[in-house]
């Protein structure tokens, strides 16, 4: 333990005093935050979105409605999903195809949501409306527990990736193989150091955009805590599998780009997959991000439990355990 | 004298290249032994598998009768020719770190005081002079109190004043019974500092033993130093080598050949006696200038 600590300790100074390391993680990362969440506030989306319950193909012929323009249809997957969101107004209409006659769901105070209706209606009179209520999400609730994801991956990618490919390289891992010091020790110390930083710099800027912007928060604290730690181990976990062997931080750097622009791009950082095909769906289920991202949102805006957000927990747990394995495995003090 | 080190016919082949190639010794503890050889002789792939950061291809080395293993890593020291430490850190938290990843270790003031680095203790590592850095490597070799250290070149690119003070905490450690393993470029380094000499190229020991059994072994003359414009034009019944713009005359009969001189009419204003040294024998069993 006297030489995971140390090692730790080392790693935490080096963080403290690379004073770009600090300007990145404690101003431009939140300033980024901030800007976008006020961004995205500002102009939200202009398409009305329809979710439909049912196995009918999403087409006029099944249902005239379903022929509407400048309407995207997607397919929910369980009428309770789909009432919440009309609840918070993230879809402006859920219709079920399943019954005769169907039936709709409607938020009495979205705009959107009314206009549907009379579309709805002026094709089907017999649609049976069931009116929910419920606050508005503004987008910026929903955007800012993917921006704070989307910090923590670049921050545990990154910071463990290139850390480790940097020592190598540099041949201090190379010193570090002529003393006591176990590989598991030292992965160990650079995941604990590097987790500690996440952490900690997460929750200050969770922080500063709650005081900022007055998020919603329904559900225990202790809970999101638990999903930007075990998320934050996966990432690590992850780097530390591409570091395991490479000496190059070119190499490094484009390997890691090409493990984050993916889950940046499928894992519903900016934009919901609802409606995405079930291939995307399908691909975003193998990424961590996807499952940080999902829990972390079922804390914030649902005030899911643990047992809800359990299989994302899993998911991740097993995720960790697989990528650091390969990662023991492979790692190399020096270059082959 | 216990037996620190036994290497027996350690090779390392690389898909092109044997770097080392059945390389046996022994080093009893508390000895010197000096490792020479050219640019490319196998040198530091040989250190480096003494060190146990390289895996022999075959071969077998044991410490005190036993394997490398995990009691390896507590007893030994290193300094490579290059080490890295972590950016950042200041040196008294370099030698902090090291301290911790050891069981037994030497105190640390002790440390400091013997290497002298109680004055610039907060700096910034990579803010020191190439001298001062490698005092800091030297402590940090020694911050566990090793049997043995390997020091791989520790004074390249080092000032000529920095290279002397750095012999003397050498000197110190060896007067501590530390058994030695060091490489050099420098033939007056290895004079001084090793008991043992071990001169290599292409991957084998090509000759070992002390500095003057060796010397004594492969030279029974003396070396005649005239600047090459005295010899000029005269004819002079010696073996006379031309080195750039002097002359050297290889003798073991010193006396007959300064009367050769003289009776050629040479002024020896200028002649230099030497006996032959580390360097000559180099050349002689390599073929290569050290530093080529």
């Amino acid at each position: 333990m006297k030489r995971l600590f140390a090692m730790v300790k080392a790693r935490m100074l080096e963080v403290a005093r690379d004073r770009l390391v600090l300007i990145w993680n404690l101003l431009f990362a939140p300033l980024l935050m901030v800007g976008m969440a006020l961004v995205f506030s500002a102009s939200p989306q202009t398409v009305a979105k329809v979710g439909v319950l049912g196995e009918a193909p999403l087409s006029a012929e099944t249902y005239p409605f379903l022929g509407t323009p400048a309407v995207q249809f997607y397919r929910e997957t369980t009428p309770e999903e789909g009432i919440l969101k009309v609840e918070r107004q993230s879809i402006d209409l859920l219709l079920d195809l399943r019954s005769q006659p169907a039936r709709y769901w409607l938020n009495d105070d979205s705009a959107k949501g009314r206009l549907l209706q009379q579309l709805l209606v002026a094709g089907d009179s017999r649609a049976q409306a069931q009116p929910v209520s419920g606050e508005k999400l503004r987008y910026a609730d929903w955007l800012v527990p993917g921006l704070l994801a989307l910090n923590i991956m670049l921050s545990s990618l990154f910071a463990v990736g290139h850390v480790i490919v940097r020592y190598r390289k540099s041949g201090y891992l190379k010193r570090l193989k002529g003393t006591p010091l176990r590989a598991v020790e030292f992965v160990g110390a650079q995941m604990i150091a590097c987790l500690i930083l996440v952490v900690v710099i997460t929750a200050a800027m969770f922080t500063a955009c709650n005081a900022m912007l007055g998020l919603r928060m329904e559900g225990n604290y202790l809970n999101l805590l638990l999903v930007a730690t075990l998320g934050s181990m996966s990432m690590i976990a992850m780097s530390l599998l591409v570091a395991a062997r490479v000496a190059s931080e070119e190499l490094s750097g484009g390997l890691l780009n090409l493990i984050a622009w993916p889950m940046l791009v499928l894992s519903g950082v900016f934009f919901s997959l609802d409606g995405a095909p079930s291939v995307v769906q399908a691909l975003a289920a193998l990424l961590p991000l996807t499952h940080m991202l999902d829990a972390g949102r079922a804390v914030m805006l649902d005030g899911a439990g643990l047992l809800d957000i359990a299989p994302d927990l899993l998911a991740l747990c097993a995720m960790t355990a697989l990528f650091l394995a390969l990662g023991a495995w492979l790692f190399r003090w020096t270059q082959d | 004298m216990a037996t620190v080190l036994s290497v027996r016919d350690l090779r390392k082949h690389y898909p092109k290249v044997k770097a080392v190639d059945g390389v046996s010794f022994e080093l009893e503890e508390g000895r010197c032994l000096g490792l020479l050889g050219p640019n490319g002789a196998g040198k530091s792939t040989t250190i480096e598998m003494l060190e146990g950061l390289v895996e022999p291809s075959s071969g077998e080395i044991l410490y005190r009768g036993r394997p490398l293993d995990a009691r390896y890593r507590q007893r030994v020291g290193m300094q490579f020719q290059a080490t890295a430490l972590q950016d950042f850190l200041t040196v008294r938290e370099n030698l902090e770190l090291f301290h911790a990843l050891y069981e037994r270790t030497l105190p640390l003031e002790q440390l400091i005081s013997a290497c002298h680095l109680e004055d610039f203790l907060d700096r910034d590592h990579r803010k020191l002079s190439g001298g001062q850095r490698q005092r800091l490597l030297l402590a940090i070799a020694l911050v566990n109190d090793p049997d043995l250290v390997f020091l791989d070149e520790p004074t390249t690119g080092l000032d000529p004043q920095a290279r002397r003070n750095f012999w003397e905490l050498v000197q110190a450690v060896k007067a501590r019974g530390t058994t030695v393993v060091l490489t050099t470029h420098y033939m007056e380094e290895a004079y001084l500092l090793s008991d043992d000499i071990a001169i290599m190229d292409h991957g084998q020991v090509i000759a070992r033993g002390t500095p003057q059994s060796l010397l004594a072994e492969h030279f029974n003359d003396s070396v005649l130093e005239l600047p090459a414009v005295e010899i000029e034009g005269r004819q002079i019944d010696l073996p006379l080598v031309r080195k750039d713009d002097r002359v050297e005359i290889l003798s073991a009969d010193v006396n007959g050949a300064l009367r050769k001189l003289l009776d050629a009419g040479l002024s020896l204003a200028q002649l230099k006696i030497r006996p032959r040294t580390l360097e000559d024998l180099f050349i002689q069993l390599t073929g290569k200038e050290l530093r080529a």
